[in-house]
């Protein structure tokens, strides 16, 4: 199973004015990893499909903010 | 041709109001990477390719145009009932003077949507690989709004919209493989 | 000022669904032309819709015109409330 995101550490100067942001993160989501969509991969019910956004789970990677609490996502 | 339907793609609802975050949807609208570029784009390139992905292009660009009216949707009803002072205060003022509640297809800074947002070169493989770019910078797009909203119904339908993306940059990366593959090899993964 | 009832989001939101597995599965038959049990989960889900709009049009009014849909006395496509507006 791969990771949804990935992190680096960007370099930082003496210089910066900002109080640094040690790790940053991107997203890299499922389809990076799937090559050809194999047949008869596990779907979502069609109601949970559409809540989802996909019919298949393994595409499934949802984004929350970081002004919706509790819901985790990327750190940021 | 084109037949409308009376429904949303996906239920969309919008929980506060908050016309401030209709200036960053509006990028989604008539930006480079919007709704509109997307339907457009795809739509556009199924004259100069293989017929083997011309049914997807005209699917997803199909697509893209339920997602424009999702867009559309949440601005309308984040701008519907605001007050001039609520528009001023959300920094909006600048559109409210030239359309008032009229939607335009502009990106969050104003700038109008013009062709060259989008790209056709012709070349199966370069508009492909344009298509994929596309679908991925949409999906940041959609993090960055996501990011800067608190309106939790409002991002449940912006979800669905990056979701989408990530669906369709699959596909288009198939319809590449599909048109590198050699002539009548099958393809098994 | 009149609203529409509690039952109609109920019955399009199952509309969606239905119609959300429907373009998921054209996209990916897009792509996968030979997939047999594909195409009969799509055919499956095509002669689903048909029933769900048949029931969503009988009480609320046709979802298509250009006679992708019935009319009722008078003229009902251009009712509100349009799909934004709800
Ligand atoms: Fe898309």
């Amino acid at each position: 199973m791969s990771t949804h995101f990935k992190t680096y550490h960007p370099y930082v100067s003496p210089f910066d004015p900002c109080p640094p942001i040690l790790e940053k993160a991107y997203s890299t989501p499922p389809n990076l990893y799937m090559g050809f969509q194999p047949p008869n991969l596990p779907q979502f019910s069609p109601i949970e499909a559409l809540k989802a956004g996909t019919l298949w789970k393994a595409f499934y990677d949802p984004w929350y903010g970081p002004l919706e609490p509790g819901k985790g996502g990327l750190p940021q | 041709m084109w037949i409308y339907e009376k429904k949303l793609q996906y239920p969309v609802r919008v929980s506060t109001c908050n016309p401030k975050l209709a200036k960053y949807l509006i990028e989604q609208y008539g930006g480079a990477d919007g709704e509109l570029s997307a339907a457009l784009r795809y739509l556009n390139q199924r004259y100069s390719i293989p017929d083997k992905v011309i049914g997807l292009l005209t699917d997803i660009g199909t697509e893209e145009f339920a997602h424009l009216e999702m867009i559309a949707t949440m601005v309308y009803k984040l701008t519907k009932d605001a007050t001039p002072e609520q528009i001023k205060a959300a920094g909006i003022e600048d559109h409210y003077v030239d359309h008032d509640k009229g939607l335009f297809y502009h990106n969050a800074a104003g700038v109008p949507w013009t062709a060259s947002f989008i790209q056709a070169k012709g070349d199966p493989i370069a508009d492909l690989y344009e298509d994929i770019a596309a679908e991925e910078k949409a999906r940041a797009t959609y993090q960055w709004i996501i990011n800067l909203s608190d309106d939790p119904d409002l991002n449940d339908g912006l979800r669905f919209l990056r979701e989408r993306e990530i669906v369709h940059s699959q596909r288009f990366r198939e319809a590449v493989e599909i048109l590198k593959d050699e002539q009548g090899k099958k393809k098994i993964f | 000022m009149k609203q529409v009832p509690a039952e109609y989001y109920q019955l399009m939101e199952q509309l969606q669904a239905v119609d959300f597995v429907l373009v998921e599965l054209t996209l990916y038959l897009d792509t996968h032309n030979d997939d047999l049990e594909a195409i009969n989960q799509f055919n499956h889900y095509a002669k689903e819709r048909k029933h769900l709009k048949k029931a969503f049009e009988s009480q609320f009014g046709p979802l298509q015109q250009f006679g992708n849909s019935y009319s009722g006395y008078p003229w009902n496509w251009d009712d509100s409330p349009w799909p934004w507006q709800l």
